[in-house]
């Protein structure tokens, strides 16, 4: 018992010690690999284009149901005016970097951990290790550079089609005066509430992206599973793991600068 | 239709002059040895052949040779130099001179056939793009696929893939080339085809070629030197025709096994036909 639940231990602290090191030669091999922009440029349109959609859509959702929501708790205390205040700290401060990250990690993230799963599994990555080329920088480095432009843009975007959605619930549909509205926003939102965003957005960006890009990485090494299998279990793993991530992050980034 | 074989002088693994040297190399998984004291010399500018049962060691030996696996002990040498993988210039330096042929190709199925051949001129030189076009473009056609630049490996056919996979392994013109059962799944023509487009393009480029196979025929033609590997060790060094007249037991065994399963055969069907006649 004692001993299995030390090799356990072991095994995780050896698995992050592995993590930790797989990241820092990703990024470290910024300097050293050649024509890395074209690659970043195509890592912006697969996680930033191509996740568009979802973040608009689930953005002006959560603005949404915030106004809503928020519009019969202020009710109750006389307080309709403060419905700006609510959704835009609610946004800027907790569920843009927290949604906008888990949608990306559902979408950009997913389709990274597969790729990379399937190279491994076709010997790509190992053809990229036979040639001289470093198969971090190629394959991984671009996509974590780009999640550092990506993850912020996608949040501050989550961000605005919330409000509006909130205006539109708020507003449009339970006659709060729109006015009233978007000056509570702006009387709201400090420097400091964006700073906290913006440094959130980046922490999940790198945080998920390398966690995606581990899984998918070394998808041969799962145990008990070999082939397509492997790949579904990486993808899967790298899903879980980087939501439960995203979550930790947040309770961790936000005890510190509450 | 198979390419003509260009006519080459064979070189003399007597006189030393090897590119690449094997001393001692073990590997094992877990507790199970694979590779038990590989030892094996390549002559500069030959075709050498491991033959091997399946599950021998072939690949692991190759995937040790290229550092995608670590070895457990032993020793390697490239032109007389002992090869440090952890040394990342020593190994930059012997990967940048050698290319290696997957089994399954691993072409990438997101670039086209000339961004495949272009991949290791664009990430290890720092040629021009014009020079590494022409040079990519060179390749290909030498393979006798320039019309097919464009296209995705997925729509190229088996053979082509083999040829656009040898088109990106020869474009940094490397010193050596090592083959993961290049063979493998084919029928015998285009085995034949494979092992005579090995053949042809080492004769014109120069490079010296370790091809790690099962299919004895073909490589006892093809090749300069032969070795068996047998149980992790290699059990027979020598010339194909060394080969053909060996006495060792296990190079019997694996030369004249279409002929043990002829007899063997023949015994059974004997021994269909006894009972119905008794």
């Amino acid at each position: 018992m004692v001993g299995s639940v030390g090799s356990f231990t072991l095994d995780k602290v050896r698995g992050l010690g592995d993590f930790a090191l797989f990241t820092g030669r990703s990024l470290g091999a910024v300097f050293a690999t050649r024509r890395l922009w074209a690659r970043v440029a195509r890592a912006l349109y697969e996680q930033g284009f191509r996740c568009l959609p979802v973040i608009l859509i689930v953005g002006t959702f959560t603005g949404l149901v915030l106004g809503l929501q928020g519009y019969y708790v202020l009710n109750r205390f006389g307080s309709e005016a403060l419905l700006g205040v609510l959704v835009s700290l609610s946004l800027v401060r907790e569920m843009a970097p927290v949604l906008a990250a888990l949608m990306l990690v559902g979408q950009a993230g997913s389709a990274l951990a597969a790729e990379l799963g399937i190279q491994r599994n076709s010997e790509q990555i190992a053809a990229l290790d036979t040639m001289g080329i470093s198969s971090c920088g190629y394959l991984v480095t671009p996509r974590l550079l780009a999640a550092l432009f990506v993850f912020p843009a996608q949040t501050a975007l989550f961000v605005a089609v919330g409000l509006w959605g909130g205006s539109l619930s708020g507003s449009l549909l339970l006659g709060v005066d729109p006015g009233v509205y978007w000056s509570s926003v702006q009387r709201a939102v400090e420097s400091e509430d964006v700073r906290e965003c913006l440094l959130k957005a980046v922490t999940f960006g790198l945080l998920t992206i390398s966690i995606c890009a581990y899984q998918g990485f070394h998808a041969h090494r799962i145990r008990g599973a070999t082939g397509a299998r492997a790949v579904s279990s990486a993808t899967t793993k790298a899903v879980v793991i980087s939501s439960i991530a995203v979550l930790a992050a947040d309770y961790v980034i936000t005890s510190f600068l509450i | 239709m198979t390419p003509p074989l260009p006519s080459r002088s064979k070189p003399d693994s007597r006189t030393g002059n090897f590119l690449l040297e094997v001393n001692d190399l073990h590997k094992g998984f877990g507790l199970r040895p694979v590779l038990r004291g590989v030892s094996l010399s390549v002559p500069r500018g030959s075709l050498c052949t491991v033959l091997g049962p399946s599950g021998a060691g072939k690949s692991v030996l190759l995937k040790c040779l290229a550092n995608i696996e670590k070895p457990d002990a032993g020793r390697i040498s490239f032109e007389g130099r002992t090869l440090d993988f952890r040394d990342p210039v020593s190994r930059d330096s012997f990967l940048r001179r050698c290319s290696f042929l997957f089994q399954g190709n691993a072409l990438f199925d997101s670039l086209t056939a000339f961004r495949n051949v272009a991949l290791p001129l664009e990430q290890t030189t720092s040629l021009g793009r014009g020079e590494i076009r022409s040079r990519a473009m060179e390749a290909l056609e030498q393979l006798e696929l320039g019309d097919y630049a464009g296209h995705y490996p997925g729509m190229l056919s088996g053979g082509m893939q083999k040829r656009l996979a040898l088109a990106r392994a020869i474009v940094t013109r490397p010193e050596m080339v090592f083959f993961d059962e290049p063979t493998a799944g084919l029928d015998p023509l285009r085995r034949n085809a494979v092992f005579a487009m090995i053949a042809k393009y080492q004769a014109l480029v120069g490079f010296t070629a370790l091809i790690v196979t099962h299919d004895i025929v073909e490589a006892l033609v093809a090749s300069d030197t032969v070795a068996l590997l047998h149980q992790g060790e290699i059990c027979f060094d020598g010339t194909p025709d060394e080969f053909a007249s060996s006495a060792h037991p296990v190079v019997q065994s694996f030369r004249d096994s279409p002929a043990a399963l002829r007899s063997t055969l023949n015994g059974l069907r004997r021994a269909e036909v006894a009972p119905e006649q008794s």
